[in-house]
């Protein structure tokens, strides 16, 4: 058993891309057999990872566990060193799962130009950089798993992505919307990504300051958290900042966001809001706020109000949007802004808060947009004025939406309401040190915000699903929900009614880690 | 998965000392909690299988509701005559750091079981009665299906414990009557009404759940004994914040009990079927902010005193207001509609003064007369196929039963001795008179003038004179009479349970049933009838009878019903156009969904997004300036990619072929390593 101990988390990074580069040598017109070795790769991925959940020690949930630690590039003391604990279990399960699930409800749903390999190809590619990320705790191998995860997004952007054409500010001819949005995507990122690698290179610059080799290794960097002091950790921590919160995305650099999940294809916007959006707001649990703590406090109150602002603003423009996809692809900044002011309050609660909301968002806003994504395959527009009676024509689906809404909109007993209510709980009471009063008018505003989502979703759900049917598609018959996606919809319908029921399925293994983060990031500069 | 069980030195524990004489309850009282699960699973087991049934799956919810009524009868009389039982499980669900655990869990105490009793007979009732009245309608199986969720998750709000386990069952109650209210969804009308009761309530909830962290974190707990004993101490911790938080747990009640000025949305609520509005818009789900001020009555008696005098006036001028709304409506729902939420008002006051008994007297009360009268106006609406007085008139000829019945109700609500309204409005009289807030008696005292006049009203318009309508109307059968009956009995007995001076061994004494604390609840409590003060009320509501009978009855010379009787010239207006309450609301929901929102769309897609755009084409403008010269047929720009659909050449995969994307990352590592040196030496 020591075997798998130490192979587990190797084999759920490594497998997909192995996975992937087999499926090249399957002919491209064998669609069944690529999508089976696709749906046996991340299946086997999904099962490693949950006998680790079963095997992981929760009594030792703050340590990592399943850790390797081999040398990989010596010349800059980078080392292959991989682990989960607590805070990192959930959020790679939840990856492994969504993946299994977009194979799942991709057997019949294919955007053109089809070619199932390609897509099953980047979509196990993408697998790994996100187990990847989840797992890294060395800054150069986190960064390659981070980075590693845009080229197969924005291949499936750019190429399965929405053809119509669009006039953008500035240029002179129409674009075609996936174009657009996918190098828009890209670039974004990338520009984040590029002060991030700054940050992390500074740090590992600094590291050697107090006579030890310089080191990209997380756990020793934490250790070593003493060396990173005043303008330098400011700077470094921005630099980080810019990076992770392009991804998360925050506010006012989130608008690379609406277009790329309106223009990608379903698969592509379900994994973007499920997973990849998670992994900024990961990279500050795991790295800004322990190996910069101090920093991380100096930073709280500005993260605090550009995640404040996030949760009205991003309500607000659902209000304003026409366009289902768009709407639910807004919704992630308001959600995520929860997410981020959980992060600001630095405390137990608060992280506690922003693990729970993450898992919640991916379960929740991935539903959404596979139901977008078919609505769309079967109307073939996504123009809210269009639709209605949407609950007459697909009684299924369009229940299925109605439920999703509602966990979306943070009602108590499903998955969404315990990320806003445990963010609001750390925002009332932040970190010692944070202004109180400051925090808790940022509650009140994020209060407000729970408002406006139930409003905007109540009205979507009155444009999409009330009502009688159009005209336009009196007549018609519409295939109400067929099995491959009743398949891949089931368990997030079930783990959203779960995790809400009992939340200690996800806070029962991210408690004592997050915890232990808290009490070693804090406790030496007076809590 | 950790069961924490806390039997009867829960009193104890709540360090006031003198623990009342309480019992467990033994089993019923353990398993007690399966009266919040049954519903749950009838949900459940409808939504999957309901359509396969016979009955649609009414048979499973009326099933589920007898087991509820047998089970919390047996703990009922196990609480009454003063023994008293006591009991409490919580499960943990989750421990979330900083000391704080979220429980799941049920009690067993004299409110609770008050609560689990009027939830299954008004439930019980509802569902056979909506068996008939639903039949032949859309949507069956899922109305029922819906009737148990709300039935569920109102049993998880009264049988809470803690006030996290409160805000779920809350918002469950809420998703069951958005859904229910809108149970004819394909009328943009009542999805609207729909919204608005859900929009409402959740503008009200941000103070129930600001309230409750705020108390959460003061405490480190959640749960009402905590509360309760913090309170009793006057705890350091709960001081400062108690009157904030008081005021904040107000602002949900007034959300979900309908208070001045959200009870907007109830009026509006009468659009789904009329079962619905006898079980949750009158009987029980409105009573729920009630009740939550009940349970932390506590706080509001030792701490935050200060908010009792703003829960005073948004009661009274609910109880007074919206009841002249009840005398200007045709739909006979609204005039039900509005009469609730004044006698919600008097609940409301009747609390805010300290009248803790007579506060939940009246809440038991109502239901019953409440829940008889929606469901009489529902038999009435089902006979002559309209919800308006207009088009009804002399139906006590075709429908002997659902007349009676109704009557029984209106004078009960009138409150009529010897009716249970009486008993519970002069209770509520005597308790202001007693606390000495005699301007807001004498309000009340006018509020069951006008409750009179209303019901007086209702009743003239709709079963005497001439009837109006189309065809000829039948009494209901016998599966709707028979729960109008069942109710009838109960509207003019259960008075009883509370009579000043009146001590029945078997009944005991209605206060210590229902008190939430180990001391005695200290409110007013009178041990003999004040004569004088019910002959007031019973005048007041007498001379209301008969005026309303003069203006309406049959013989009345200016019988109107789509106009009244009396058009004072400003009052009027104001009252047919609600206060322009509603014109308000729209007005501020209109603000922020059109100039609002479309402002900050237009600011994201050309302010921010413009400065993006506009750096994606400055920086390729500058590339092909730069590298222009050196190769025509090459790079374009840094960030070329964002002009490259203008460019118009080729597709995707050249691109990628020739490598742009490569150069562009090399460009940017090589950028980023300039800026590390540059980083390294400045610092």
């Amino acid at each position: 058993m020591e075997l798998f101990e130490s192979w587990a988390l190797s084999l759920i990074v490594f497998l997909p891309l192995a996975g992937a580069l087999v499926a090249l040598a399957i002919p491209k017109e064998r669609e069944e057999a690529v999508k089976l070795w696709a749906l046996l790769v991340s299946g086997i991925t999904l099962l490693l990872a949950v006998i680790v959940a079963t095997r992981f020690d929760f009594g030792a949930a703050g340590s990592f566990q399943f850790e390797v630690n081999l040398p990989w590039i010596g010349a800059i003391g980078a080392n292959y060193h991989i682990g989960l604990d607590g805070i990192s279990l959930p959020l790679l399960v939840l990856s492994a799962l969504v993946v299994v699930l977009c194979v799942v409800y991709s057997w019949k749903h294919w955007d053109e130009p089809r070619n199932p390999r390609a897509f099953l190809i980047l979509m196990l590619i993408l697998a790994t950089g996100m187990n990847g990320t989840f797992v890294a705790l060395d800054l150069v191998l986190f960064f390659i798993f981070f980075e590693l995860v845009l080229l197969p997004m924005y291949f499936m952007i750019g190429i399965w992505g929405d053809r119509t054409m669009r006039k953008i500010p500035g240029f002179r001819k129409e674009v075609e919307t996936r174009l657009y949005a996918a190098i828009k995507f890209f670039i974004f990122t990338l520009f984040g990504s590029a002060f991030m690698l700054l940050g992390f290179l500074a740090l590992y610059f600094k590291s050697g300051s107090g006579g030890q080799p310089s080191t990209f290794d997380i756990p020793e960097l934490i250790a070593r958290g003493h060396l990173f002091q005043g303008t330098f950790a400011w700077l470094v921590f921005g630099a980080m900042f810019l990076g992770f919160a392009v991804k998360v995305p925050m506010w006012p650099f989130h608008t690379w966001l609406p277009d790329a999940h309106t223009a990608a294809p379903t698969v592509g916007s379900v994994l973007l809001a499920a997973i990849l959006l998670k992994l900024g707001s990961y990279a500050f649990i795991r790295i800004s706020i322990p190996i910069l703590p101090e920093t991380a406090r100096e930073w709280a109150p500005a993260i605090a109000v550009l995640a404040v602002i996030g949760i009205i603003y991003g309500s607000l423009a659902c209000l304003a949007q026409t366009d289902v996809k768009r709407l639910i692809a807004f919704s992630s900044v308001g959600h995520m802004g929860f997410v981020m002011l959980g992060i600001a309050t630095l405390t137990e609660v608060g992280i506690n808060a922003a693990i729970i909301g993450m898992v919640a968002h991916g379960l929740i806003t991935g539903l959404l947009f596979f139901l977008a994504g078919s609505m769309h395959h079967r109307y073939h527009t996504r123009e809210m004025s269009r639709l209605g009676g949407n609950l007459k024509l697909m009684p299924i689906l369009g229940g299925i939406l109605g439920f999703t809404a509602m966990a979306s909109l943070g009602l108590p007993g499903l998955a969404g309401f315990w990320g806003e209510f445990m963010a609001l709980l750390g925002s009332y009471q932040p970190l010692p040190g944070l202004s109180t009063s400051f925090f808790r008018t940022a509650m009140v505003i994020g209060a407000i915000g729970t408002v406006l989502t139930a409003g905007y979703m109540l009205w979507m759900l009155q444009k999409v699903n009330l009502g009688e049917p159009s005209s336009e598609w009196r007549g018609q018959t519409f295939r109400d929900v067929d099995r491959y996606e009743m398949t891949a919809w089931a368990p997030l319908i079930v783990l959203i009614v779960a995790v809400g029921v009992y939340p200690k399925l996800v806070l029962g293994v991210t408690t004592d880690a997050v915890v232990g983060l808290v009490e070693t990031a804090f406790r030496a500069v007076g809590g | 998965m950790v069961i924490s069980s806390i039997a009867p030195a829960l009193y104890l524990a709540a360090g006031e000392g003198g623990a009342i004489g309480a019992g467990t309850g033994g089993i019923w009282s353990e398993w007690a909690g399966l009266m919040l699960i049954g519903p749950m699973l009838a949900f459940l087991v409808i939504v999957l299988f309901g359509k396969k049934m016979k009955y649609q799956g009414a048979e499973v919810a009326s099933a589920v509701m007898a087991f509820n009524l047998l089970w919390s009868t047996v703990l009922l009389v196990l609480n009454m005559g003063d023994q008293g039982v006591l009991y409490e499980r919580s499960i943990e669900i989750a421990s979330v750091g900083g000391g704080l655990v979220f429980e799941l869990g049920w009690m067993v105490d004299g409110l609770s079981i008050m609560m689990y009793w009027v939830v299954a007979a008004v439930g019980l009732a509802v569902f056979v009665y909506a068996h008939g009245y639903m039949k032949g309608e859309v949507r069956v199986t899922f109305f029922f299906a819906a009737l148990s969720l709300f039935a569920g998750s109102m049993l998880v709000l009264v049988g809470s414990p803690n006030l996290v386990q409160l805000i779920i069952g809350w918002e469950g109650v809420g998703l069951a009557s958005y859904l229910l209210i809108g149970h004819y969804w394909e009328d943009k009308e009542n999805s609207s009404a729909a919204m608005k009761a859900f929009y409402t309530n959740k503008v009200a909830d941000v103070g129930l759940i600001i309230g409750v962290v705020i108390i959460g974190i003061a405490l480190g707990s959640f749960h009402y004994w905590d509360l309760a004993a913090a309170a009793a101490e006057h705890s350091e911790l709960l001081g400062p914040v108690a009157l904030g938080a008081g005021l904040l747990l107000f602002i949900g009640a007034m959300g979900k009990s309908a208070q001045f000025p959200f009870h907007i949305w109830l009026p509006d609520a009468m659009a789904g079927p009329t079962p619905v509005s006898a079980l949750m818009h009158a009987a029980t789900m409105v009573t729920a902010g009630i009740y939550l001020m009940a349970r932390t009555f506590p706080l509001y008696q030792e701490l935050a005193t200060a908010a009792r005098p703003w829960m005073m006036a948004a009661g009274t001028i609910t109880l007074f207001g919206m009841g002249l709304l009840a005398l200007v409506v045709d739909d006979i729902k609204r005039v039900l509609a509005y009469s609730t939420v004044s006698q919600l008002g008097y609940m409301m006051t009747a609390v805010a003064a300290g009248g803790y008994t007579a506060g939940l007297f009246h809440l038991f009360t109502h239901a019953f007369f409440k829940a008889l009268l929606f469901l009489g106006a529902g038999s009435a609406i089902h006979a002559v196929h309209s919800n308006n007085m207009s088009d009804m008139g002399g139906l006590g000829r075709y429908m002997p039963h659902t007349f009676r019945t109704f009557v029984i109700g209106s004078l009960a609500l009138a409150g009529i001795f010897p009716l249970a309204g009486f008993w519970s409005k002069d209770e509520i009289l005597a308790t202001l008179g007693y606390e000495g807030y005699s301007l807001v008696m004498w309000i009340a005292v006018a509020g069951a003038f006008i409750t009179a006049f209303y019901m007086a009203r209702a009743v003239s318009l709709t079963f005497f004179g001439e009837y109006r309508g189309h065809g000829t109307p039948h009494e209901s059968p016998r599966i709707m009479t028979g729960p109008l009956w069942a109710l009838a009995i109960p509207s003019v007995l259960v008075g009883v349970v509370n009579i000043p001076g009146v001590k029945l061994q078997w009944v005991g004494n209605f206060t210590s049933w229902l008190s939430v604390r180990s001391v005695p609840m200290g409110d007013h409590h009178a041990e003999s009838i004040d004569f004088g003060l019910a002959a007031v009320g019973l005048a007041a509501a007498l001379a209301g009878l008969w005026l309303g009978w003069m203006a309406f009855g049959p013989k009345a010379a200016m019988r109107r019903s789509d106009r009244d009787w009396v058009e004072l010239p400003l009052l009027y207006p104001l009252l047919r156009r609600k206060y322009y309450l509603d014109h308000a609301a729209l007005g501020l929901v209109w603000t922020i969904r059109s100039p609002l929102a479309r402002a900050v769309n237009w600011v994201n897609d050309y302010v921010i997004d413009g400065v993006v755009n506009m750096a994606g084409a400055f920086c390729r403008r500058l590339g092909s300036l730069v590298y222009g010269g050196v190769d025509q047929h090459g790079i374009d720009g840094v960030v070329h990619g964002v002009s490259y659909g203008a460019s118009g050449i080729g597709g995707l995969v050249r691109r990628i072929q020739s490598g742009r994307v490569q150069q562009y990352a090399g460009l940017l590592v090589a950028g980023l390593l300039l800026l590390v040196v540059v980083v390294l030496f400045v610092l």
